[in-house]
């Protein structure tokens, strides 16, 4: 296995392309090295990207903020404007396993290990993250929830990587959260993951929502039809059964180890309603 | 209400006994400095893997070692045909038997590979990388044949046999037909049908539990080395490293005296580390490398192929008069062994009704063979799971009948003189004590909210003594030097320091104390049993009273005083009375630097086998809270009770009782082996096999109640196996009080719980009892 | 194949090693630099055995490569102690009993000091939480959460 750190984006995407075995990216590497490990993967080829600055860094622009994929949940949790801005996205990128975890844990990692139980991915569809993707061919942009397509599969191609994240600046009106079901307190991986964005305007009426959830399809979603039937409610009783009949409507788990398959439908109702509950709460202070 | 000692048996005025002092092991194990199994090396050493086999059960027809041992770096290669045949011959581990002919087939399996995980080759090569390339080069032809994991199917007749010709012991006449049912046991008092006409209300509930593991953190680990002649030294993280080195010594072929076995500080035991995995094939790859050999096992072996204890699946069956008397028990287990037999059914049977004053009781257990790793102890071994169903039966009987839970446990409570099923008669014991501590918790009455449900249950251990040695040599300074032989797995060293400075009456900073080698102490048994505080502690106390007795001899004769006419007070010999003459008193230092002089070194030891172990009776209160929408259970307060006889060092009986109890939780609420339809282990990591979490928990209550053991000297009883006994029981309780269901099944994960709480939802049940937001 | 030439600092000790490229972080500081007070539970970041600091961020060693660490600062349980004198929280965990085998102890206190550095007054929720990746099987918990509390008390005090 060769280890490789570039400095630039040019350089890794060089790396990426001229790989002829497996490679693979290494950001924090808290589920690359337990592949490694246990020998799931046997790459010719790792490139760290934590020496390529601009994936190292949160930057506030006028449209947004832009999030180095390689930033550790720890450091997205310190970041205090972020936080102010997405409380949910903070919150479950800092639900992804121990603080041990949070020290190396990248939203990049995150997003492209490809989990469908993966707990930033819903709280950024919701918010409406997009990706900045660097390759042989330059720079792309996708939607988060068009990143991942099946279980360990991505719709990056040969020498892609993500470089970063995008997400708008809050306006007023706007809140977000982010909940999972986990049978502990701490160190399970999501059985159900949801994430609310919503806005709302001075009377309390619902003008956007989106919606998106882990751990009940093969790769997470982006469930339009929940957030729909929040739109124009105040999030009255009516609108949230709406809401949970869309959410539920929209899984298609499976029965493991971790869940069955009704746990995962009726569980990802009651904890998109809650979390429905705390993003409205957000929204209104 | 944190940590109360009930101090019900009158006390000496002890000076140390009952004090917290910090534990001399304490400082290497916060510095890092103590050396666990795998902090072990020697110059040169290789690195030891297994092959281990991807099936649950199959024939091994070949294996082919050529290609690894053609490998650059590999020393050498053991397979089953470096392993002698051992004929069938049962002996005591722990609280279990084992049989060495099943011992030397898990080590190394022969016909057939029994288990997914089972192991069928091992290798030793100069890096662990060339190793694991080795263990690629290893051909086996298996056989596969169709596997079995329930305990129900591999009783059915037509299940996949695991043993051919195996006849199920215990049953007259003995069966014609091979089954995977190794053994039938039954213990009976009275007669269960005039009980049963007495009752006036009967319930009889099926329950069942699954595997669960002992869950150290440290994996087993070791380090051999064997010379050219034959010469053995072996450091292992064991509970009992004289075991190790009979069990080694009988599966290699070698005499006892061979083999020095160092036990290294252990990282977790529960009984788990009672038995032989990696030690005997370090010790063959050792001796035909002429290379030491480390071996470590990987997470996910020590969930795959070391023991947890049994999955179970029972029948109980209890009535009781409307006055709350209870005249009937009936009970019917079949536990799971593994692939071997030896199951704890039998200790399962004897706990089972443990608790109560009963006339007419039956239990019948079955050891049953399957296609998963062979179970090992597992603190209190057997004891937990009859014990979780027949809590749940007796909170379901005091329900039906109207009584408070603990009224209606007091009213049958075992006590002094109560005859137990399996036999005996209890001397005293702390039941009642326990049950009217718990009646007076604050939590007890403690109001409950919506949701929220309160569980109570008892729970029992018999607890063992065993052939135990110690020694105890005084230093020339006056200082001590205590040689132990039962590993320290959670503050052993403290309490046998304690109780040789009570003795003494010098400071327990002047004793040095080691957990000595094999070769450097004669026999120990092994930690398990609750019985090293118990035994060694007892002969600690013949060893610090050998001293004593020498002391006085010495000074006696310097004072040319008749031997009779000292007496040794508060660390000092002393003329006993006025007609012995006005000799200042001689403390045990002066004793020492005048030992040469009078006579020699001064030593005391002490080889016993412990009798008058005694058995600990504890009852757990548990407060938790249902979410009615995701079926989840958290835990909001606990408390355990439990008799310690006397407890040496309060802070480690605590914390017996704390760990013991978290256990339970984790067991009541999420741990379980979880398989698929391939019989292959899917959650062999501590991510999917969920032990609770300190975020899990809240403070765990204890009382610690002391109905001394008048069979030792300080009235020591065992105490860390009964805190896992009662939990699941009072969590079951807890749950049905909450939500109004009886769960018949562990563990109580979210999915169980909801999936239940919706059908009776559904249904109109009109037991449910929860709150829906 | 070839080795890598890693330097960086363990206890703020100046460190150079050659490294293969799969070594762990914890492979390097048990196996190449002997401090096994680092112990392996688990090797997939699941129990916490194996915590130190890098960089003083609290991680678990069995994730991070050894070839990694170039440029960086590492703290493990044998840095707690200055001289012979213990740190407060090893002091704390002596004086409540917070610990039974010890085999998770220094993974405990290595987090414990990484909570107490960022967070000097926490509640019992917050030490529960921040040390929910330390896998203890022995204690319940119980006394080691007293200890933390304790040795942060005491630490404010000081």
């Amino acid at each position: 296995m060769r280890y490789e750190a570039p400095e630039t984006l040019d350089a890794a995407v060089a790396l990426l392309t001229a790989a002829t075995g497996d490679a693979r990216v290494l950001a924090g590497g808290t589920d690359l090295l337990v592949q490694l490990k246990t020998d799931m993967i046997e790459p010719g080829l790792v490139v760290d990207l934590k020496r390529i600055a601009e994936m190292r860094v949160i930057k506030k622009a006028a449209d947004g903020f832009v999030i180095g994929a390689a930033v550790s949940g720890a450091e997205l949790k310190e970041h205090a404007e972020l936080k102010k801005h997405w409380p949910g996205i903070v919150e479950a990128a800092n639900l992804i396993g121990s603080t041990q975890i949070q020290g190396r844990a990248t939203l990049g990692g995150n997003l492209c290990n490809a989990s469908p139980a993966a707990d930033s991915v819903p709280a950024l569809i919701a918010a409406g993250a997009t990706v900045s993707i660097h390759g042989p061919k330059g720079r792309r942009e996708l939607a988060v929830e068009d990143v991942v397509l099946a279980p360990r599969k991505t719709a990056l191609t040969k020498g892609e990587f993500v470089v970063s994240f995008h997400v708008p600046l809050r306006n007023k009106g706007m809140g977000d959260a982010y909940l999972r079901f986990i049978p502990r307190t701490e160190m399970d991986i999501a059985v159900v993951g949801v994430g609310v964005a919503l806005t709302a305007d001075a009377s309390g009426v619902i003008t956007a929502a989106r919606i998106g959830l882990g751990a009940v399809a093969a790769r997470p979603l982006y469930v339009k039809a929940a957030g729909d039937a929040l739109v124009g409610s105040k999030l009255d009783a009516a609108a949230l059964d709406k809401m949970v009949a869309a959410v539920r409507a929209a899984c298609k788990p499976i029965d493991d180890k971790r869940g069955t398959i009704d746990f995962r439908i009726k569980v990802a109702g009651v904890i998109a309603h809650r979390t429905a509950i705390i993003a409205y709460e957000r929204a209104r202070t | 209400m944190q940590e109360t000692v009930k101090k019900l048996t009158p006390e000496p005025d002890y000076k140390i006994i009952g004090t917290r002092p910090i534990r001399p092991d304490g400082v290497d194990k916060v510095t890092g400095r103590a050396r666990f199994g795998a902090d072990y090396n020697l110059p040169g050493q290789l690195t030891g893997l297994i092959l281990r086999s991807p099936h649950p059960h199959a024939i091994i027809k070949s294996i082919d070692t050529s290609a690894a041992l053609a490998l650059p770096g590999v020393k050498a290669v053991v397979t089953r045909d470096d392993f002698k045949d051992q004929e069938s011959e049962f002996v005591p581990a722990g609280e279990m038997l084992i049989n060495y002919r099943d011992v030397v087939r898990n080590v190394m399996a022969r016909e057939r590979a029994l288990y997914e995980g089972h192991a069928v080759a091992a290798v030793a090569a100069i890096s662990p990388a060339i190793a694991k390339a080795a263990l690629k080069l290893i051909k086996i032809d298996y056989e596969i044949l169709p596997h079995v994991l329930d305990v129900d199917e591999a009783m059915a007749p037509g299940a996949p046999i695991l043993h051919p010709g195996m006849i199920t012991a215990g049953v007259e006449p003995a069966p014609k037909t091979e089954s995977n049912i190794a053994k039938r046991v039954e213990f009976i008092l009275g007669d269960i049908t005039k009980g049963f006409a007495a009752a006036d209300v009967i319930v009889e509930r099926e329950f069942e539990t699954k595997p669960v593991h002992q869950g150290y953190i440290e994996p087993h680990a070791c380090l051999a080395t064997v010379s050219e002649d034959g010469q053995a030294d072996l450091w292992v993280s064991t509970q009992g490293h004289w075991i190790v080195r009979a069990h080694c010594a009988r599966l290699l072929g070698m005499d006892v005296s061979k083999i020095r076995v160092t036990a290294t500080e252990i990282g977790g035991g529960f009984g788990g580390k009672t038995v032989v995995y990696l030690e005997p094939v370090a010790l063959a790859l050792a001796a035909k490398s002429g290379k030491p050999v480390k071996m470590v096992m990987s997470r996910e072996d020590v969930f795959r192929a070391s023991g947890p204890t049994s999955g179970a699946k029972m029948r109980i069956k209890v009535g009781a008069k409307k006055d709350g008397t209870i005249t009937a028990a009936e009970g019917e287990l079949k536990y799971l062994a593994g692939a071997f037999q030896g199951s704890p059914v039998g200790p399962g049977c004897m706990c089972a009704f443990a608790p109560y004053d009963l006339e007419h009781v039956k239990v019948v257990g079955y050891d049953v063979v399957s296609n998963r790793p062979k179970v090992a102890a597992y603190r209190a071994p057997g004891g937990p799971i009859s014990g979780y169903a027949v809590e749940s039966v007796i909170d379901e009987l005091a329900r039906k009948l109207k009584l408070d839970p603990i009224e209606f446990r007091l009213k049958n409570a075992a006590k002094e003189g109560t005859k137990a099923a399996y036999g005996p008669k209890f001397g005293p014991v702390g039941l009642v004590e326990s049950l009217q501590a718990a009646k007076g918790l604050e939590q007890w009455k403690a109001p409950l909210k919506a949701n929220q449900g309160r569980g109570v249950a008892a729970g029992f251990w018999f607890n063992i003594g065993g052939e135990t040695t110690v020694s105890l040599a005084l230093n020339e300074d006056g200082t001590l030097v205590l040689m132990a032989g039962t590993p320290d797995i959670g503050g052993l060293r403290a309490s046998l320091c304690m109780m040789a400075a009570e003795e003494l009456g010098v400071d327990m900073n002047s004793i040095r104390v080691t957990i000595a080698d094999t070769q450097s102490l004669g026999y120990n048994f092994l930690t398990g049993g609750s019985r090293s505080t118990f035994s060694s502690g007892m002969a600690v106390v013949e060893a610090s009273r050998s001293i004593v007795k020498q002391a006085c001899e010495r000074a006696s004769k310097l004072w040319e005083l008749p031997a009779d006419a000292v007496e040794y007070i508060d660390g000092a010999v002393r003329p006993a009375g006025a007609n012995a003459g006005k000799h200042p008193p001689m403390t045990l230092k002066q004793v020492a630097a005048m030992a040469g002089k009078t006579g020699g070194p001064i030593v005391g030891s002490s080889s016993i086998n412990a009798s008058g172990a005694a058995p600990s009776f504890g009852v757990h209160v548990c407060d938790l809270e249902v979410d009615p929408e995701t079926g989840k259970a958290t835990i909001l307060r606990y408390t355990v009770i439990q008799d310690a006889g006397r407890a040496i060092h309060p802070a480690f009986v605590e914390g017996q009782y704390q760990g013991g109890a978290v256990q339970g939780i984790g067991w009541a609420l999420n741990e379980e082996y979880i398989y698929g339809a391939d019989g292959k282990m899917q959650n062999a990591g501590f991510l999917d096999y969920r032990i609770p979490v300190a975020s899990d928990l809240p403070m765990i209550d204890t009382v610690i109640v002391e109905v001394a053991n008048p069979r030792h000297p300080y009235g020591v009883r065992g105490v860390g196996e009964t805190p896992i006994v009662p939990p699941m029981g009072a969590i079951a309780n807890a749950i049905a009080d909450a939500t109004g269901l009886r769960f018949s099944s562990l563990p109580m994960s979210p999915p169980r719980v909801l999936a239940a709480i919706d059908a009776a939802k559904a249904a109109g049940d009109k037991s449910l009892k929860l709150t829906f937001a | 194949m070839a080795k890598h030439h890693v330097s960086f600092t363990v206890n703020g000790d100046p460190t150079e090693i050659l490294c293969e490229t799969n070594a762990t972080l914890l492979d390097i500081l048990r196996d190449e630099l002997e401090l096994t007070g680092t112990k392996e539970g688990c090797s997939t970041g699941d129990c916490g055995a194996c915590s130190v600091t890098v960089d003083d961020r609290l991680v678990c060693s069995c994730l991070m490569l050894g070839v990694e660490l170039n440029g960086k600062s590492v703290g493990t349980i044998e840095g707690l102690a200055k001289g012979d004198k213990l740190h407060p929280l090893q002091q704390k965990f002596l004086e409540h009993h917070a610990l039974q085998c010890g085999i998770c102890t220094p993974g405990f206190l290595v987090a414990s000091k990484a909570l107490l550095e960022k967070n000097p007054n926490p509640t019992e929720t917050e030490v529960r939480y921040w040390l929910a990746g330390n896998l203890c099987r022995c204690t319940g918990y119980d006394k080691i959460v007293r200890a933390v509390m304790d040795a942060a008390a005491e630490m404010r005090g000081a």
